[in-house]
């Protein structure tokens, strides 16, 4: 209360931005850190019960298992932002996913020409659901619900009552089943680096220049550093050789998703940061009321988000097609829209809105990966496993609403 | 002088109940004028109107001596008419710089502006002379009650705006932090604004305001200088409309 505004530019050292978010955290808004905890944790049990976890082969299947729910899960955060649900987009990724394999198997079309039918499709019933939501005034629950199992319904007629259509198109296999030559991901690896590094010394440069606050030289060599030797690391272990028998066939580099999932991180997040479209998002899940009276459109927010979350599930139905390297009536099914919301929660997107970030679904993507990867390597049935990742998520959410009591009592959020 | 905004005659109904009845009411430039009324006598009325929420019925509306029309919250907002409501429609999840300009973000092609956004603020916020937050970068769910209600008000002002239309700024505050905000109040005022401040608390309209409105049934009772009255009269023209020479009679303007 008796503090000014700093009128003069003070430069926030490496202590006092450690000291701002050990505040945030104990003030309930804990971000990321539950999922990078319970990843380091789950990797560590896993990897000392199971030597096998640690292999580089098993390291690079935990990218292509979780790749699908990943970029469901990104779809998946846009809607939760603004405080509603999507409970048919794992199903709307079966959908897309079939009309892809009609469209190249039974129909003998282009890879480029099923991709965008799916894309399309996927963006169809997004409008859809979003003008149900938006215009009609159905709660979200209720709609996606009704999707999710008319949905179901229209990929078993899509495949023609149960038979699995399989997919020979090199181009769409490749996605989840090919790697890109050791060279290619240090060089993407090193490319992506000095770009993280050249944007935050620019936007730091410019700030001091105006008299802002900007981020200490030292944190953004901290943070360029980070990343750097994580994503080195993780170049390195996935450019080993990873076949049996290498003789008759290698199998090394990064898989042909993982620069997928970057390349729609970083531009999924940059809509949410940086344009008036994310920051209105936000504004919507924060106080749809306020936003309405500051001009924005309410309804055209949610539909479009509406819109982009079945997109993402009409991308996570390809890169699943592909995995599968067929479609089936339970593509996109039993399990991939929990694990896909489970993602973005633990990942730290709120379920009551105004909260979440891109990369909460690529963490959160991790944690279900390495739980589902770890405990088939146990062992253990898939009845465990569901338990266990049911478990997992009713956890997320007790911290997102536990943290969220906690913000409310402490003023921070 | 002329007032920047002045409505004469104005009507106006919901169905059959008017609620509003030949209302004349005149703002100017820095000036805090009070605008006070029992509960139901049409103030949060008169306020949607000046807004554009509600269209009028019958009247004129003035702005700066010009009739104009204002049928919606955005063309208010372009003549420079700026209301903050009671609950102050602030988003938590947002940042004091991000709150202020929603709606109306700068931006260089399709980026967000966020460094001339938060010199922009920092620039408003000095201007009104905030000293209680720490940091423009800091959540709206951070602040006080105090602060929101000032973070509120610098949104109001940031537009160039001529007219500041306050509902209630006081009503949830505790003593320090009202003393503060009757502060900024009276501060938009000395800086030229004109101030439109909706109370209920005799001791803040007697603390900050030049003029006084009454409204009562629907009707405007009086405006005088506040230092034309007393505290007893103001309330008498709240509860039955009139006070020895002033006010209605038989339920007209004398």
């Amino acid at each position: 209360m008796t503090t000014t505004i700093e009128s003069k530019p003070e430069s926030p050292s490496i202590a006092s931005n450690v000291r701002g978010y050990a505040e945030r955290v104990r003030g309930g808004d804990m971000g990321a850190l539950p999922a990078v905890f319970g990843l380091i944790v789950l990797c560590t049990v896993f990897s000392i019960l199971r030597p096998s976890f640690l292999t580089a082969g098993n390291f690079a299947n935990l990218f292509t298992q979780g790749a699908a729910v990943t970029v469901i899960a990104m779809g998946l955060v846009f809607v939760l932002l603004l405080g509603e649900i999507d409970l048919s987009a794992g199903f709307a990724s079966g959908v897309c996913a079939a009309v892809l394999a009609i469209l190249l198997t039974d129909q003998g079309q282009p890879w480029y020409v099923a991709v965008l039918a799916a894309i399309l499709t996927g963006a169809a019933i997004g409008t859809t659901l979003g003008a149900l939501v938006a215009k009609l005034g159905i709660p979200s629950f209720v709609v996606t619900l009704a999707g999710f199992l008319a949905f179901q319904g229209l990929v078993l007629l899509l495949v023609k009552g149960g038979t699995n259509i399989s997919i020979r198109d090199e181009t769409i296999l490749a996605i989840a089943n090919k790697n890109l030559p050791p060279v290619w991901g240090w060089a993407l690896l090193i490319l992506g680096v000095v770009g993280y590094a050249a944007v935050q010394l620019i936007r730091a440069r410019k700030r001091t220049a105006r008299g802002l606050t900007a981020d200490p030289i030292s944190l953004i060599a901290v943070r360029v550093g980070a990343l750097a030797v994580l994503g080195g690391l993780a170049v390195y272990f996935l450019n080993l050789e990873r076949s049996r028998n290498a003789a008759v066939v290698s199998l090394k580099g990064v898989p042909v998703v993982v620069p997928i999932i970057v390349v729609l991180l970083l531009v999924l997040t940059f809509v949410l940061r940086r344009t008036g479209y994310g920051r209105h998002l936000y504004a919507v899940g924060g106080n749809a009321e306020a936003a309405r009276r500051a001009g924005i459109n309410v309804d055209r927010m949610k539909i479009t988000a509406f819109v982009l979350c079945s997109t993402l599930a009409s991308v996570g139905g390809i890169i699943a097609a592909s995995r599968g390297a067929s479609v089936d009536p339970n593509t996109g099914g039993s399990n991939v829209l929990l694990y896909a919301v489970g993602a973005a929660v633990i990942g730290g997107t709120s379920l009551f809105g105004g909260k979440g970030r891109v990369l909460d679904a690529v963490l959160g993507g991790a944690v279900v990966a390495v739980i589902e990867n770890g405990m088939g390597l146990m062992g253990y049935s898939s009845g465990v496993k569901y338990i266990v990742t049911g478990s997992v998520l009713l956890l997320a959410a007790s911290v997102d609403a536990l943290s969220r009591r906690r913000a409310a009592a402490t003023g921070l959020g | 002088m002329t007032p920047v905004l002045e409505l004469r005659g104005i009507d106006k109904s919901f169905g059959p109940v008017q609620v509003l009845h030949d209302v004349a009411f005149s703002v100017h430039a820095g000036e805090v004028t009070a605008l006070v009324g029992d509960n139901g006598a049409g103030k949060s009325t008169l306020v949607k109107c000046v807004g554009g929420i509600h269209p009028i019925d019958s009247g004129e509306y003035l702005f700066e001596g010009k009739p104009v029309h204002v049928h919606s919250p955005r063309e208010a907002a372009a003549l420079g008419i700026e209301i903050v409501y009671q609950d102050l429609a602030l988003c938590d999840n947002l940042d004091i710089v991000q709150n202020m300009f929603l709606g109306r973000e700068h931006k260089r092609g399709i980026v967000l502006d966020e460094d001339t956004m938060e010199e922009m603020a920092a620039k408003t916020l000095e201007g009104l002379s905030v000293r209680t937050v720490k940091s423009i970068r800091q959540h709206v769910s951070s602040l006080s009650g105090g602060q929101r209600q000032t973070v509120a008000i610098a949104k109001a002002v940031l537009w160039n705006s001529k007219v500041v239309i306050l509902d209630e700024p006081t009503a949830a505050l505790g003593v320090a932090q009202t003393a503060q905000v009757l502060e900024l109040v009276r501060r938009l005022a000395d800086q030229g604004l004109a101030v439109v401040l909706i109370s209920h608390n005799m001791n803040d309209v007697f603390a900050v305001s030049d003029r006084i409105a009454a409204l009562y049934l629907g009707r405007m009772a009086a405006q005088v200088k506040t230092s034309d009255v007393t505290h007893a009269q103001v309330v008498e023209l709240i509860t039955s409309g009139r006070s020895g020479d002033l006010g209605l009679t038989n339920g007209v303007p004398a």
